[in-house]
């Protein structure tokens, strides 16, 4: 681009296009969307685990003026049949869940009946004395138990990719003069978005259905409702055009949807479904994960061989899986690695992707084993790892499309200041605390999906471009905006863009940090294609200076279609609207991923996190005081939401690490601390000093935008880094997640 | 195999809801006569009666702070108190700090620092932070950040929070001066 | 939530007149707890009274030099006030360490010391809970009870009384000043709160339609050697796993005068006056402090999970007698101790 330009935005750092309306609440999330004639329901849960619902007493309930309905097994009408109805986009193998289908309960606080009442306050009410009786069975919760029932899961799960195997480990290890062995646990967790799932159901005259729910994708939810309760995609139309975060939790329809789209049809009237805080603890979460690492080095450091074993939880009736050892397979130079990744089903709810699912996981266990081992070969950490840095990617014996990870290394050891590091543990002191620096890193996968987009220009010269992608803080609206102004030169200002409603062209389900690259992809290309259309009016123009010229050969800047090469022979665009006599001009087009370079690369971004922590030895707690991660994700769109998305994954780090974890008394099969005041996450109080730092890389191979995305990447290697800088503190070594304060009197 | 009944205290005896009654709130300056019952929390008055949304419902429990609102220029938790105590009070919403077209200088020391993400938790935070101010107690990074503390961001977007709010406080000592 | 009819009280007279006649009244001032309870369906009452029109919110001196500080006027408001703030530092800062900003704008002093257990069984209808239902049982022993207590539990209740504000009304030997249609009574902090015994169900000593009008602080704030030191599972906005409140009176390097209750580790706020024996008149000492820590723990029990509280208690006695000893605690202090 020219450098004269005021319409290049890529790159730059604009404020979030739609903040206005969330700083003033003009924003509208799923359950705020007024409709006439609103009923609300309210879910009764399972109080057990496993058993059958013998009777549900609804008639006392029904007697309450004011309460209109009571859903359960015993009345839903009769719906789809088949379970490829229940399957969503990122349903994993198996059976999915069937809300109020049967009689079976199948894991606690299971949904058993939804009560429908004329304000919020009756439903609440009628649901807390609905009487059910339960016949319950013997329920087995426990992962522990499962240490030797592990299998191997199939390849149910899109993005599951069993394990590359290579050499024999165990030689490589027998080789080696240092070795290490141990277990790394984590427990469940849970996603916890602010915003509670809820959905509001807007029933229309006609009986037609606009749904607003909290959903990560929107088609992906209007398919689920389309297919169960055979409904034509013209009869329910999905919304969403805020989400109060998702994590993962809304990559799936929750049962809100299901519920609420239920009630209405069956009342013919709108209905609002929210699930209460205790309940978002009642579907999918980051299974509790057992692993076992083993890794051995020669003389000089390098690894000579590698073995990683993980083990989690699925449900009984889907087979979650998630790529939890894969990565340790490609962060590191290994020629001889045994990977083996296994599942064992418990009366639980199918777990769910969480932001960086497996690879959080993975990368905390193989990062701090990597620290463990660079310990007992008494090398740096950091230097351990340069000597075992990945040239290409081993496990798919491809290069890397771009890798900076080695200069993501440089820069964050300069900016945090690793070299004054003393390599022995509990040498650091402040006052009465230890103070440690710990390192760790990560790798994630640089993904792209098909999406499409419109883009339509008005006389006016005003933009609007749509795509039925999410907003869930991601930046999406901000990103897409900066992207469809540079494409056609046009200012922020003069764009809008349309997202969440399944009215517009379709969009993946916002994860797997890839609607930067699958989405951004789209709305460029459908620019572009506008801008062709453009440029055939302003060739029709009289003594139109770009008479001859090809799209390759002309620019869009600064509201003008200009020369590249004779820049001042241009037009203006709002002249070719004007002249051209067109209300409105629209194009459309789509992107998907290119998969001879997807063949040919390993497409991933890397990052690097140094972590200082003070530690109180005598009362055991732990204050993460400083974190640089410097991130290597391509280009970067937005500088400023970027480094949110990254200043959240430190965040989620240091909560992962210290703080985060559902616990289940195993007894009830049930989640105990089930709520926001007892499922500790971060408070303002616990964040101090974070640097984010983007060494970028270009990228011809990965997409057309060059980008890799950036919701995931960054949280990794952070908790491993922060259980690394509490080892060099005080010289103990946590392989148990969180570092409660009994971990370290 | 055993049997199990929920709720495990019904006694069989229904309550019958309590009728509602015109209730009067101040919010915002206007006034809004509500019919309510006394079991409606002044949140679920807000979003659900008033028809402002814009007070957010993240717990309703007091473990998050999205609800907070100012009242007679306090914060407090607008989910655990109910509409019919707060009879009388002035009430403050993120409604009525300021507009998409006329914003408060926090809304815009919001924007300026990319203090959120999903914004869910934000005219919470904003709320707090107004609270913060007129108690007048927060000034240095530490204290803010415990004042503000009441205040879930599951997206972690402290450091702009602390940002944010640094800067409308600093700004509000130095006018003083 | 179940339905309830609701007065607001003009008067201290009309609020307990109005207890009776219902099948369940409950009095509601911040309403931070007791609503919290009736959504959880864990509190039923068919009738609140509602105290926030009652003139009971001053903070004022006693003929005797001590502080009164109204039953329904707010923690922040105690926490923030003047007096408190430079005369009973240890109160203002175990305030200051509990709940939120907008939950201390709201929770009033009476209601803070009627809150109810964090117990997590308590909350959780699907689970027995004998302090919830009598006779259910409880679930917290061999369960999940890292909150739960490691002193003067029973073996029908091992919850904890949450409060920050308490701890350090026990410390200071604060009275509760209740009233009912039959007059008033003073109640001695000590007093106030129970032990589980075979009534977990009963928190504290009131009788039914009593209510709290002020606490009584007596002159002695302790406001030079003081601390309020709480351990929690994050910095702010989380329920103490182990607090110390610790009031010292120095002559020179010796202790004349000693007050520490403990918070998180009971049923009540738990203030050892055999402790507070053994230090006085003894050395300021590291090897003092540590008799007396030992001293309260001697008969604390872990629950498995909760084991580490006892040695936590310890070093957190240790810890918070040497701040106060050293008086390095200032009344400015606010937070510094909240998060160690």
């Amino acid at each position: 681009m020219s450098t004269d330009s005021n319409t290049n935005f890529v790159g730059k750092a604009p404020s979030r296009v739609e903040g206005p309306k969330k700083v003033t609440g003009a924003a509208k999330y799923s359950a705020e969307f007024d409709v006439p004639d609103l009923a609300y329901g309210y879910v009764v849960s399972s109080p057990i685990a496993k058993g059958k619902i013998k009777k549900i007493h609804a008639d006392k309930v029904l007697s309450l003026p004011g309460v209109l309905h009571v859903f359960s097994h015993e009345n839903v009408p009769s719906l789809a049949w088949f379970d490829r109805n229940y399957k969503d986009d990122i349903a994993p193998g198996g059976s999915p869940f069937r809300p109020l289908h049967d009689d079976q309960i199948k894991f606690s606080m299971q949904p058993v009946a939804l009560v429908v009442a004329e304000t919020f306050e009756l439903a609440r009410y009628a649901a807390s004395v609905l009487t059910v009786d339960y016949e319950q069975q013997k329920h087995e919760t426990d992962i522990e138990s499962k240490r030797n029932d592990g299998s191997e899961p199939g390849r149910g799960k899109t993005g599951y990719m069993p394990p590359a195997r290579r050499e024999d480990a165990d030689k490589g290890l027998d080789q080696a003069e240092h070795r290490i062995r141990h277990e790394y646990i984590h427990g469940a967790q849970h996603h916890n978005p602010m915003e509670m799932f809820g959905a509001t159901v807007h029933y229309h005259p006609d009986g037609k259905l606009t749904v607003y729910d909290k959903t990560q994708g929107v088609y992906n939810c209007q398919q689920y409702i389309t297919k169960i309760f055979g409904l034509s995609k013209d009869e329910a139309r999905v919304v969403n055009l805020y989400m109060g975060g998702g994590f993962g939790s809304g990559l799936r329809p929750q049962y809100e949807l299901f519920l609420s789209v239920l009630a209405a049809l069956e009342l013919k009237r709108s209905v609002r479904v929210t699930l209460t805080r205790q309940q978002m603890f009642s579907f999918g979460h980051r299974p509790h994960t057992l692993q076992t690492l083993e890794m051995g080095t020669g003389p000089d450091g390098a690894l000579l061989g590698l073995k990683h074993y993980a083990l989690h939880e699925t449900s009984r009736f889907e087979e979650y899986t998630e790529n939890v050892v894969n990565w340790s397979g490609m962060l590191y130079q290994c020629p001889r690695t045994y990977l083996s990744y296994e599942v064992a089903p418990l009366d639980v709810y199918t777990p769910i992707d969480m932001r960086a699912p497996g690879a959080a996981t993975g990368s905390f266990a193989l990062e701090v084993a990597m620290d463990e081992m660079a310990y007992e070969a008494g090398l740096d950490p950091l230097e351990f790892r340069r000597r075992n840095y990945a040239e290409e990617d081993q496990n798919k014996k491809a290069p890397f499309s771009s890798k900076k990870l080695r200069e993501a290394y440089d820069e964050g050891a300069r900016r945090f200041g690793w070299d004054k590091r003393p390599m022995e543990p509990r040498s650091m002191r402040e006052g009465n605390k230890l103070v440690g620096w710990g390192v760790a890193g990560g790798v994630w996968d640089a993904s792209m999906q098909k999406a499409a987009a419109k883009a339509t220009i008005t006389a006016d010269g005003k933009l609007t471009v749509a795509s039925a992608a999410g907003e869930n803080g991601t930046g999406t609206y901000t990103i897409m905006t900066q992207i469809a102004a540079e494409t056609l030169g046009l200012p922020m200002e003069a764009v809008t863009f349309k997202l969440g409603d399944t009215t517009l062209p379709e969009a993946p389900v916002q994860g797997g940090s890839w609607t930067a690259a699958s989405v951004g992809s789209a709305v460029k290309s459908t620019c572009e294609a506008l801008g062709e259309k453009l440029l055939k009016l302003a060739q029709k123009m009289d003594d139109s200076p770009l008479q001859d010229a090809k799209f390759e050969d002309v620019e869009f800047v600064n509201g003008h279609i200009r020369l590249r090469k004779e820049p001042e022979q241009s037009v203006i665009l709002r002249d070719v609207l004007q002249v051209s006599g067109e209300r409105e001009i629209e194009a459309d087009s789509s992107a998907m991923p290119n998969p001879l370079n997807m063949q040919k690369y390993s497409m991933h971004s890397h990052n690097v996190v140094f972590a200082e922590v003070k530690v109180d030895e005598e009362l055991g707690t732990v204050h993460v005081s400083r974190v640089v991660n410097v991130v290597a994700a391509g280009r970067i769109l937005n500088q400023k939401t970027a480094r949110s998305q990254v200043l959240g994954s430190v965040v989620w780090g240091i909560s992962m690490a210290l703080m985060e974890e559902t616990v289940m008394d195993h007894r009830y099969g049930r989640y105990m601390n089930h709520n926001y005041a007892e499922y500790h996450v971060p408070t303002n109080a616990d964040i101090r000093d974070i640097e984010v730092h983007f060494v970028e890389e270009e990228d011809p191979h990965v997409n057309p935008l060059g980008v890799k995305g950036i919701g995931e990447v960054g949280l990794l290697g952070v908790a491993a880094a922060i259980t690394n800088a509490v080892y060099h503190a005080t010289g103990k070594r946590v392989r148990a997640l969180p570092i409660y304060i009994d971990k370290l009197l | 195999m055993s049997t199990v009944s929920t709720p495990s205290s019904a006694d069989g005896q229904l309550r019958p809801p309590v009728p509602t009654a015109p209730v009067t709130l101040r919010i915002n300056g206007e006034t809004h006569t509500l019919d309510l019952a006394p079991w409606t929390s002044l949140l679920d008055a807000l979003r659900e009666y008033a028809g402002l949304t814009g007070t957010k419902k993240g717990c309703d429990h007091g473990q998050c702070g999205a609800c907070t609102v100012l009242v007679d220029g306090k914060r407090i938790n607008s989910c655990l108190t109910l509409a019919v105590l707060q009879e009388g009070a002035d009430i403050t919403t993120i409604e009525g700090l300021g507009s998409e077209h006329q914003l408060h200088p926090l809304q815009q020391a919001f924007i300026d620092h990319d203090a959120f993400q999903c914004g869910y938790c934000t005219p919470g935070q904003i709320c707090s932070a107004q609270g913060l101010i007129n108690e007048g107690k927060a000034h240095s990074e530490d204290e803010i950040r415990e004042l503000m503390s009441g205040n879930i961001c599951r997206c972690g977007a402290y450091v702009g929070i602390l940002a944010a709010v640094k800067e409308v406080v600093d700004a509000k000592t130095a006018s003083k001066q | 939530m179940k339905p309830f009819t609701l007065t607001r009280a003009e008067s201290v007279e009309a609020a307990v007149r109005d207890f009776t006649g219902y099948q369940e009244a409950a009095f509601i001032g911040g309403g931070t707890n007791i609503l919290d309870l009736m959504k959880e369906n864990v509190a039923e009452p068919t009738h609140l009274i509602g105290l926030n029109k009652l003139p009971l919110n001053k903070i004022e001196a006693t003929a005797d030099g001590g502080l009164r500080l109204g039953a329904t006027a707010t923690n922040a408001d105690t926490a923030w006030n003047p007096e408190v703030q430079q005369r009973y530092p240890l109160l203002s800062q175990a305030i200051l360490a509990g709940a939120s900003p907008q939950l201390r704008n709201m929770a009033t002093n009476g209601g803070n010391l009627m809150q109810r257990t964090r117990c997590y069984y308590f909350y959780d209808t699907a689970t027995p809970c004998n302090k919830r239902e009598p006779g259910s049982g409880c679930a917290a022993i061999g369960g999940y009870n890292r909150i739960h207590a490691i002193l003067g539990a029973s073996d029908k209740c091992i919850a904890t009384h949450p409060s920050d504000m308490c701890v350090a009304l026990a410390a200071l030997e604060a009275v509760v000043h209740v009233r009912s249609k039959d007059g008033e009574r003073q109640i001695k902090f000590e007093d106030f709160h129970r032990l589980p015994g075979d009534e977990p169900q009963r928190d504290n000593t009131l009788e039914p339609g009593e209510l709290i009008v002020a606490l009584e602080l007596p002159k002695q704030g302790f406001a030079k050697n003081f601390s309020y030191l709480k351990l929690r599972d994050r910095q702010s906005y989380a329920f103490a796993l182990v607090s110390v409140a610790v009031g010292l009176e120095l002559e020179g390097s010796t202790i004349k005068t000693a007050r520490l209750a403990l918070g998180g580790v009971a049923h009540k706020p738990w203030r050892d006056q055999d402790a507070e024996a053994l230090l006085e008149g003894q050395p300021a000492t590291e090897e003092t402090f540590k008799k007396a820590a030992d001293k309260v723990l001697k008969g604390a029990k872990g629950q498995g999970i909760n084991d580490f509280k006892i040695e936590l208690a310890k070093r957190a006695i240790v810890r918070a007698l040497k701040q106060a000893a050293a008086g390095e605690h200032k009344a400015a202090d606010i937070f510094t101790n909240s998060n160690p």
